[in-house]
Order: structure tokens, then C-alpha cells, then sequence
């Protein structure tokens, strides 16, 4: 038996920066995770990762990862996609800078 | 030290060439990513959590100053001001932008560097005793063999695609800072009946399945090593399996098939493919090891050493901790940690890289080393200097004197940083750094390696730690396995694990248990950890992590 669908967002790494990027509700790529597009159903989510592919030349890696809503967007489930979308936990690198 | 030669220098650049005409069609289009990923990987240019990430190669870790600036400028232009140094003597820069990648494979190759085959199934970066030339005791330098290894491996046409990848080390001595037994190959420079050979270890790796390397022959005289290595190597290629990733190291392979199988294919391979070999491996190896001459080392190099050691108690602690004895009279050898308490063990500034680097070149000899221990060396140093690079290592955040001690943690750079991680290694190693500094127990603890990987692939080197730590996901949670006992020396042995795990918040109060347990057990401070653990195993340690009734209910959370 297949696992029950779960909420997911899209997520991948921008092409020439190679930073952590989500699908936002008008197909865009965003830099924060609260303005993703939270996909709550699989033939949905199955289309859009179908897309993020086929969009190879502006992202690399596209996958579905679980997400939660929260009050200002989607949020992590995980701790490795809680870490992506703040940088590492050794240096105020990576989106942590901005915010 | 090895210079590039017009061939190397017309490879590397024509390699930077392709390699930009890539990326460019990448940009444009041209290329998908299933395209590019091999030709990206080939050129050391991973996709990593947050951001690209370049692993340049510090062949068998030995660096010059313009070397050393370099890098520093690289990291100031391209990247964040910073670098990691890894247990492969590599580098890695963690924030370049792919755009940008080939001119700093220009800039490496405007100094004779590379990031060729630092990854991808082909031999990759080749390590060495990062004391070589300089330690007393050693049979003979290795850099010269890891150095035909390199020009012998790179870009060789039939090891490209391999079946997994493939890791050589090098040591010339006995004490073997390589960790050679934990390598695909390793190679132990010696000396029978007046003639240099090497014993070869074949099939040692840590990962997923660790095993220490068994001894494929004792003795192949230097003569043969190159169509040797050959040998094995395309045994390896034809035998490795390339049906489960798994199980495609070389490890698997001499395990499935058995040593003396592996010996005989080899022999034959090796016979077949001798006569091949003219003897212009043995010109170019006579070459290189000119290239290796040492130093013209100066007399009365030992100056006023032993005063300030007697007057100043702070410098006779960092050369307690940081100089191991040199072979030449009046010289140390001085190992700069990289490990300041709270620091991230193996990163440097480009401050602090231009600040060794200009140590190195006017103090020492302009050599420095990369060790798979995460430091800095400078391996010729007159001991008559070494009260000024001491204060110039201080004023630069680079004196802290716990080489060998709880604190010279190595720690790969886990979910921080590395897309396969499972779960973060540099904090743990930041968090036991701090607290034994807070303690004040680090030098009463003595001789201590603490190793950290943030997954099962091993890149921290956690099986052969005297503590190692391994941290995984377990059902959403970061979680550490502890292993104690493990040895990466001469007679390497692969840590055994304690039991459950302990969660990110535990993992730093249950090594503290272990300690205690030693510093009570231990029959004197002349007894070290791993000499305690050898004579009473496990369970008091066992006991010390797991006994209290509230402990065992976290760890087994």
C-alpha cells in the first residue's frame, strides 16, 4: 500500500547560484520557503515536478519535500529542509545573511 | 617541491579550456544537467545544500606560500574569505557561483593547482604523511611516489570509469600518519636488504562498511610499483561490481573474491603488463625526487629556543602541544591547529592563510602541509623562530595549542554544509571543544582523537577515532552513534559501538561521561584513553554512558 499524500513544496537549486529555491503559487522560483506554493495533493505536486525538469536551464535537483502550513507560508518538517532554508549553523552564511 | 612541468602546466590549463566551454553551455541551454554533472564532477565542482562547492586537490597535502595566497585570493574573490581544509588534503570553497568556477580553475592553475579527479569513480587526490621529509626516523620521503602516482593517474584513459571511487595513500614511515590501512590502496614505504619498496595494502575503507586493508604483497621494489599499482587497479576495474553502488569499492570487491584470488589476478596482470612499462616511470620518478630535494637546512638553527621555553610558560605549552621533533638538528616541526576552541576544526580565514603563508616563506623554508587531521604544518622550521611565528600565530587566531588533544577534533563538514549528510557534525565538534575548554580538562585528559562524520560515509573518519562519532537521521531526529577504540596508526583497528545513539543535545553531556569514566579509570596520567579502553574494554564505558535509568531513556529515544 502506498503511503498516504502528505503536503509537499517544490524545491531545488538555482542553476547559477546554486542556492536553495521553492515554487511559488505563480510558478516562480522564490529564495524563502514562506512564499512557496503549498501543494496538497499528489497529481498536482506529480505535475509540477514534471515542470521543474523540464525547467533543467534555471534549476538543478527539483524534488518534493514535506511541509507544513504556518502563519507566513509553508515551514520544514524535516531539520536538512528546515537547514535549507537558512544556511549553515557555523557562519551567518547563506540566507541567514539577508535575514 | 614539485614544479609543473610544460606538459602539466598545457594539461591543466587545456582541462580549464574545456571545462569553461561547459559551463558556458550549460548557461546557454546546450547542455542538460545530466550532460553537465559528469563533466562538472570531473573538475571537482559539487552541488551541495546551500551552494556549489569546489574541492581543489592539495596533492599529498604539500603547499608553497603563492600556493597558500592564492587560495586565499580565490576565497576572497569567489567566496566568502574562507576555505576547508578536508581529510583528503583537499580544500573546499562553499559558495562559488558557477559562473565563476573556471576562472578559478584558472587562478589554481596559474599555481600549479588542480581540482582534477577530486571527484567522480576515477583515483582520486593522492595523500601522504603530511610529516614527510621533515619527521625524523622516516625510510624516505613519499611525496615523490604520490607525486607518479599523480602525473601516472590523472587523466589516465582506462581508470576514468571506474566502478566506484579510488583513494591511494602514501607513508614512509612506520608510524603512519596516512591512515594507509583505511585506503583503497595503501602504500608503506620500506627498506629490505638495502632496497626501497613498498608494502601494498589493498581494500581498506571506512563508508558504509569499514574494513581494514589486507596486505596484497609485502614487498614490490619501487621499480615495480607503478605497473603494479596498474595491476591492481585494473584487476579492480574488470572485478569491481558495478551493479550496486554499495558494493563497488574495492573493499567489497577483495572481500567477495578473496585476497589470494585478487593476489593471483594481479600477478598475472602484473606480468602482462610489465614489460609494457619502458622505464621512463623510473626517469620521471628520478626527476621528481630531485624536485624533492630537502632544503638546504642552516646550522645553529636552534637559537634561543630553550630560554624562552624555560621563561615563558605560554610558549612552552604551544610547543609542548604543537612541535614534534625534526629530523634535522635545531629544526622542529609545527603544527598550527586549525582547531581554535569554538572554531569550525579545518577552516581557515584568507587572513590567516596569507598569514601562513608568509610564515612559511620567511621562516620556513616556503613549505607548508595540509594534514587529513585538518591542520596547518610548517615542516621546516629553524626552532630559532619559532617565538615569532608563535606571536604572529597569535595575533591571527592561530595558536591554540591542542594538537593531539579532545579539542583537535576531526569533523567533516556534515548537514552545515554536504548534500549527503544525515545530520550536522560541526557543531558536536564546536559544542565538545568548548566544553572541555570550560573544564579545563583537555590537558589532563592528554593524547585524545575524536573524529566526527555526519553520515555513514565516513569522510570524518569516525571508525577509526579513539572516540568516534556518527550522526544519522533517525525517524526526523539528528541523532549520534558513538564507536570507541578505533585506530587509524599503523596497526588500525575499526571502533566498536557503545549502543544506542544519543540525541544533538546529549551527544556532548554523554562524551563528557566517557572522559570522566577515563580520568577514574585510567591507572595514571601516562595511561591514554585508547590505552585504558585497551585494557578494560567496553563496559565500564558502557556503564558510564548508559547506566543512569534517565540517560538510557533519552539514547533509546
Amino acid at each position: 500500500m502506498s503511503r498516504p499524500y502528505t503536503p509537499k513544496v517544490l524545491t531545488a537549486n538555482a542553476l547559477l547560484e546554486g542556492d536553495v529555491v521553492w515554487l511559488d503559487a505563480q510558478g516562480q522560483w522564490t529564495r524563502r520557503m514562506e512564499q512557496a506554493a503549498l501543494i496538497e495533493d499528489e497529481a498536482t505536486a506529480d505535475l509540477h515536478l514534471l515542470d521543474a525538469h523540464a525547467r533543467g536551464h534555471e534549476v538543478v535537483g527539483a524534488y518534493l519535500a514535506d511541509a507544513r502550513p504556518g502563519p507566513k507560508g509553508p515551514e520544514p518538517t524535516h531539520f536538512r529542509e528546515d537547514f535549507r532554508t537558512r544556511g549553515p549553523s557555523n557562519y551567518a552564511h547563506g540566507k541567514q545573511e539577508a535575514q | 617541491m614539485y614544479r609543473y612541468s610544460e606538459f602539466d602546466e598545457s594539461f591543466v590549463r587545456s582541462r580549464v579550456a574545456q571545462f569553461r566551454a561547459q559551463v558556458a553551455r550549460r548557461i546557454d541551454g546546450s547542455l542538460t544537467e545530466d550532460e553537465f554533472k559528469p563533466f562538472r564532477l570531473m573538475n571537482g565542482l559539487y552541488l551541495q545544500l546551500h551552494a556549489y562547492m569546489l574541492r581543489v586537490a592539495i596533492p599529498y597535502g604539500t603547499l608553497n606560500s603563492a600556493q597558500m595566497r592564492q587560495l586565499a585570493m580565490i576565497a576572497d574573490a569567489f567566496d566568502k574569505g574562507y576555505g576547508h581544509f578536508t581529510t583528503r588534503q583537499n580544500i573546499q570553497f562553499n559558495w562559488p557561483k558557477l559562473a565563476d568556477v573556471p576562472d578559478m580553475l584558472d587562478a589554481l592553475a596559474d599555481v600549479g593547482m588542480h581540482a582534477i579527479q577530486t571527484s567522480g569513480n576515477t583515483i582520486r587526490n593522492v595523500t601522504a604523511d603530511h610529516f614527510a621529509g621533515a619527521v625524523e626516523g622516516e625510510v624516505i620521503d613519499p611525496r615523490p611516489v604520490a607525486e607518479l602516482i599523480r602525473q601516472w593517474s590523472t587523466d589516465h584513459p582506462e581508470f576514468q570509469f571506474l566502478p566506484r571511487k579510488f583513494k591511494v595513500a602514501v607513508t614512509g614511515h612506520k608510524d603512519d600518519r596516512a591512515v594507509t590501512a583505511a585506503h583503497d590502496i595503501g602504500l608503506r614505504l620500506v627498506e629490505r636488504d638495502g632496497k626501497i619498496g613498498a608494502t601494498v595494502l589493498v581494500g581498506g575503507g571506512l563508508g558504509r562498511t569499514p574494513m581494514i586493508g589486507k596486505v596484497l604483497a609485502e614487498f614490490v621494489p619501487l621499480a615495480d610499483l607503478l605497473p603494479y599499482l596498474e595491476a591492481v587497479v585494473a584487476v579492480y576495474n574488470l572485478l569491481g561490481r558495478r551493479d550496486n553502488k554499495y558494493k563497488a569499492r574495492i573493499k567489497i570487491t577483495v572481500h567477495e573474491t578473496g585476497i589470494e584470488e585478487i593476489r593471483a589476478q594481479v600477478e598475472a596482470e602484473f606480468a602482462a603488463r610489465k614489460p609494457l612499462f619502458s622505464g621512463i616511470d623510473q626517469q620521471m620518478l628520478a626527476a621528481i625526487t630531485a624536485q624533492f630535494a630537502p632544503p638546504r637546512f642552516e646550522a645553529g638553527a636552534v637559537g634561543s629556543y630553550e630560554t624562552w621555553r624555560a621563561a615563558d610558560p605560554v610558549f612552552r605549552a604551544f610547543t609542548d602541544t604543537n612541535v614534534t621533533p625534526h629530523r634535522h638538528p635545531g629544526y622542529a616541526i609545527l603544527t598550527v591547529s586549525l582547531k581554535a576552541h569554538g572554531e569550525t576544526p579545518g577552516d581557515a580565514t584568507s587572513a590567516q592563510m596569507r598569514v601562513l603563508a608568509d610564515l612559511a616563506e620567511r621562516y620556513a623554508h616556503d613549505e607548508l602541509r595540509i594534514s587529513h587531521e585538518q591542520n596547518v604544518i610548517l615542516p621546516h622550521l629553524p626552532k630559532r623562530h619559532l617565538k615569532a611565528v608563535q606571536e604572529a600565530l597569535l595575533a591571527a587566531g592561530l595558536a591554540t595549542a591542542n594538537v593531539g588533544l579532545v579539542s583537535d577534533i576531526i569533523a567533516c563538514p556534515g548537514m552545515d554544509y554536504c548534500a549527503l549528510a544525515t545530520a550536522r557534525s560541526i557543531p558536536v565538534a564546536q559544542g565538545i571543544a568548548l566544553r572541555f575548554e570550560a573544564l579545563k580538562l583537555e590537558h589532563e585528559i592528554g593524547p585524545l582523537k575524536i573524529k566526527i562524520s555526519g553520515c555513514i560515509n565516513a569522510c570524518g573518519h569516525h571508525h577509526v577515532g579513539h572516540i568516534g562519532i556518527l550522526g544519522l537521521d533517525r525517524a526526523g531526529v539528528e541523532s549520534y552513534q558513538i564507536t570507541l577504540g578505533g585506530d587509524g596508526g599503523p596497526d588500525a583497528v575499526i571502533g566498536e559501538r557503545t549502543g544506542p545513539g544519543f540525541a544533538y543535545d546529549r551527544i556532548i553531556p554523554a562524551i563528557e561521561r566517557i572522559l570522566r569514566a577515563y580520568l577514574t579509570l585510567r591507572e595514571g596520567p601516562g595511561e591514554t584513553f585508547l590505552d585504558t579502553y585497551r585494557r578494560l574494554g567496553m563496559a565500564p564505558f558502557k556503564a558510564a554512558l548508559y547506566d543512569d535509568p534517565e540517560v538510557r531513556a533519552d539514547a533509546a529515544a
